[in-house]
C-alpha cells in the first residue's frame, strides 16, 4: 500500500526557498559581526521573498497539482494567495527593513544597565527577520495545505514567530511583551480547539485529506455529531485568526501592544492565509454542509460589524482604533463568504468566494499603508499612536497625510477607493437572484458602515484642520517613501480600475471550483 | 474495553484544560492546561485510529507533540522574560493594555 514519497520540488519551491532563507538568516545572526547584520540580514529576507515569487512565477498556470504526498495542493487560489503574501511580505519587510524600532536584546530586563549598555554599543539583535521569514513560509503552506496535519503545522508555523515579534518593541517593552504573552496564551488556546476538532472531522470520515473529508460528508453515513463537533471546533481555530468576534479579544491588545512594525505584519498577511485557509476547508472539505457553517457565519458576521464599529468610535488610541476596524471588515468578508451557496445551488459561489477574497486582499493592501504611516512618525524617538498624535500632519506632511487619507477613505467605503468597490461587491453577492434572506444583513452591514464611516473621517478631520502639536517635519528613508506612495497609489488606482483584480480572483477560484 | 470510553475521557480532559484557562491566573498553569487540551485531542487521535485500524491518527499524535513541544520553547521564552521584567507570572497583573 506504500507508494514512493515524491515530492515535487518544484511545487514546494517558494515555501522551501522562504524556509531556507530563514535558516540562513538564523545562521547570520549567530556568525555575523554585530555591526553589519541588519543590512544582511535585511537583504536576505528581501532577496528571499524575490526569488520564491519567482520560482512561483514559473508555476503559474498549474491547476491543480498535488504535492509532497497528497499533502499539498496546488492550485489557482493557492498560487494566486502565496503571490499576494509575497507581495505583501516584500513591502512589509521593506517597511520594518529599520531595526530602530526593535529590541536591543529582547531577554534583557525592561530599564536594565544590560539593555542600556546594548543600545548604546549598538550590539543589536536583528532575529526579528529569520522570525519573519519563518512566519512567511507558514503563511504560503497555510493556503495550500490539504489534509489537517499540514494544516495544523502550517497554523503553528505562521503563528509562533508572530507571538514573539508581538514582543520585541524597542520602546514601552512592558507593553510589548503583555501583547506577546497574551497573544501567545489566547493563540496556543484556539490552536487547541484547532487539533480537537481535526481529530473529530479524522474521527467522523477517517481520513486526514480534506478531500477524503469531503467524501465522506457526501457518502453521509457515519457519525453526524463528530462532524458537527469537527466543524465548530476546527472554524473556531481558523477564525481566531481572522479575528471575528467572538475570537477577537486579542486583536486589541496585540495591535496596540505590538511594535507598530510587527502589528503591520499581523494585521496583513496572516489575514489572507486564514481567509484562504478558511475558504478551502469550508469550501473545498465541508462544502455539502454550507448550510450549517453558513448560519454559524451570519452570526460572526453580525456580531464583528456590530462590536467591531461600535467599540471603535470609543478608542483614543489609533492602533486600538484600526483593531477594531479591521474586526469589523473581517465581518465584512465573512457576508462574502457566507452567500456562495444558496439551497444547495453553487452556481453563484464563483463570484461570492471571489468577492471575499478581493475585499481581503485590498484590505490587507490599505492596512499597510495605514500602519506604514503610523510607523513613520514614530521614528522621531517616541511610539506615536494615539489619534491626536495626527494633528495637522497636512501641515508637516501632506504625502503622508494624503496616503494616510486615502486609506481612511478606502475603509470607510467611499468611492471611487477600492474599499468601495470590495464592499460592493460583497453587497452583490450578498444580494444574487436566488440568494433568500440577504436584504436584512445588507441593509443591517451597510448600516454600520454609515457608523464606521464617523471614526474613519474623524481621523482625516484631525490631519487636515487641527493645528499640529509640533513642527517637525517627517523623515523617512527613500525607499519607505516610494513603498508607501506606491501603496496609496494601488489603493486609488485600483479603485478606479478594479476590473483587473477582480478577473484574477474570479479565474483563480473557478479554477478551485473546477466548474 | 470499549474504544468509546477513551473517546470520553478524552472529551473529559479537553473539559478540564479550556475551563482552566479561563479560571486559572497563573500564566504558567494556563500554559499546561493548553498542553493538556492538545494531549487531549492526541487521546482523540489515536482512539480513532485504533477504531479504524489506520495508521494516520497514530501519526499525528507525533506530530502534535512535535509541535506542543515548539510551544513550549516559544511560550516559556515568553513567560520567563515577562517574570524578569514583573517578578509575576499572573495574567492579571499583566494589564497594562486597556480592556
Amino acid at each position: 500500500m506504500t507508494d514512493t514519497p515524491i515530492l515535487q520540488y518544484s511545487f514546494l519551491a517558494p515555501i522551501l526557498i522562504v524556509l531556507g532563507g530563514a535558516v540562513i538568516g538564523v545562521l547570520v545572526e549567530a556568525f555575523v559581526a554585530t555591526k553589519r547584520r541588519a543590512s544582511i540580514q535585511l537583504s536576505i529576507a528581501l532577496f528571499t521573498i524575490f526569488v520564491s515569487f519567482i520560482s512561483l512565477l514559473r508555476i503559474r498556470n498549474l491547476t491543480s497539482a498535488k504535492a509532497a504526498f497528497n499533502s499539498v495542493m496546488i492550485d489557482g487560489p493557492a498560487i494566486f494567495m502565496q503571490g499576494t503574501i509575497l507581495l505583501i511580505a516584500f513591502f512589509a519587510v521593506m517597511i520594518i527593513g529599520d531595526v530602530d524600532h526593535f529590541t536591543a536584546q529582547a531577554s534583557a530586563v525592561p530599564g536594565s544597565e544590560e539593555e542600556k549598555s546594548a543600545v548604546q554599543t549598538g550590539r543589536q539583535q536583528t532575529e526579528v527577520f529569520p522570525l519573519t521569514l519563518f512566519a512567511v513560509a507558514g503563511m504560503l503552506l497555510f493556503p495550500a495545505a490539504s489534509d489537517l496535519i499540514t494544516l495544523f503545522v502550517a497554523l503553528e508555523v505562521l503563528s509562533l514567530p508572530l507571538y514573539l515579534m508581538a514582543g520585541l518593541s524597542r520602546r514601552r517593552r512592558l507593553f510589548s511583551q503583555e501583547a506577546a504573552l497574551k497573544y501567545f496564551l489566547l493563540g496556543a488556546y484556539s490552536s487547541a480547539f484547532f487539533l480537537f476538532g481535526a481529530a473529530f472531522l479524522y474521527g467522523f470520515s477517517y481520513s486526514v485529506t480534506l478531500a477524503g473529508i469531503h467524501a465522506a460528508v457526501i457518502g453521509g453515513t457515519a457519525n453526524n455529531v463528530f462532524l458537527l463537533i469537527g466543524l465548530l471546533f476546527v472554524s473556531l481555530g481558523l477564525l481566531f485568526k481572522v479575528g471575528a468576534v467572538p475570537f477577537h479579544a486579542w486583536t486589541p491588545d496585540v495591535y496596540q501592544g505590538a511594535p507598530t512594525a510587527v502589528t503591520l505584519m499581523i494585521g496583513g498577511a496572516p489575514k489572507l492565509a486564514a481567509f484562504a485557509m478558511t475558504m478551502r476547508l469550508l469550501v473545498d472539505g465541508l462544502l455539502p454542509l454550507a448550510i450549517d457553517w453558513q448560519q454559524m457565519l451570519v452570526v460572526l458576521s453580525v456580531g464583528s460589524l456590530f462590536i467591531g464599529n461600535l467599540a471603535a468610535i470609543a478608542q483614543t488610541n489609533l492602533k486600538r482604533m484600526l483593531a477594531f476596524s479591521t474586526i469589523a471588515q473581517m465581518g465584512f468578508m465573512l457576508i462574502g463568504l457566507l452567500s456562495g451557496v444558496s439551497n444547495g445551488n453553487t452556481l453563484l459561489a464563483a463570484n461570492a468566494y471571489s468577492s471575499a477574497m478581493f475585499y481581503v486582499i485590498t484590505y490587507v493592501l490599505t492596512t499597510l499603508a495605514s500602519f506604514g504611516v503610523i510607523l513613520l512618525l514614530a521614528r522621531a524617538g517616541f511610539e506615536s499612536e494615539e489619534i491626536t498624535d495626527l494633528a495637522g500632519l497636512n501641515q508637516r506632511s501632506p504625502l503622508y497625510a494624503g496616503v494616510m487619507a486615502v486609506c481612511l477613505f478606502s475603509l470607510a467605503g467611499v468611492p471611487p477607493l477600492v474599499g468601495f468597490y470590495a464592499k460592493l461587491s460583497v453587497l452583490q453577492a450578498l444580494l444574487a437572484p436566488g440568494q433568500t434572506g440577504g436584504l436584512i444583513l445588507a441593509i443591517f452591514a451597510v448600516m454600520m458602515s454609515l457608523i464606521g464611516a464617523f471614526y474613519y473621517l474623524r481621523i482625516v478631520k484631525v490631519m487636515y484642520f487641527d493645528q499640529p502639536l509640533t513642527a517637525t517635519t517627517v523623515s523617512a528613508p527613500q525607499d519607505v517613501k516610494v513603498v508607501l506612495t506606491l501603496n496609496g497609489a494601488l489603493i486609488l488606482i485600483l479603485g478606479l480600475v478594479p476590473g483587473g483584480l477582480m478577473t484574477l480572483c474570479a479565474q483563480s477560484i473557478v479554477k478551485a471550483l473546477g466548474t | 474495553m470499549n474504544s468509546a470510553n477513551y473517546l470520553y475521557l478524552s472529551a473529559m480532559l479537553f473539559t478540564i484544560g479550556a475551563v482552566g484557562v479561563v479560571i486559572r491566573r497563573n500564566a504558567i498553569v494556563v500554559f499546561m492546561c493548553i498542553e493538556l487540551m492538545l494531549n487531549a485531542a492526541n487521546l482523540a487521535f489515536v482512539t480513532f485510529a485504533r477504531i479504524n485500524g489506520t495508521l494516520d491518527g497514530q501519526v499525528i499524535a507525533f506530530f502534535t507533540m512535535v509541535v506542543a513541544a515548539c510551544e513550549v520553547v516559544v511560550g516559556l521564552a515568553i513567560i520567563v522574560t515577562i517574570f524578569r521584567s514583573r517578578r509575576s507570572t499572573s495574567v492579571d497583573d499583566a494589564s497594562l493594555l486597556k480592556r
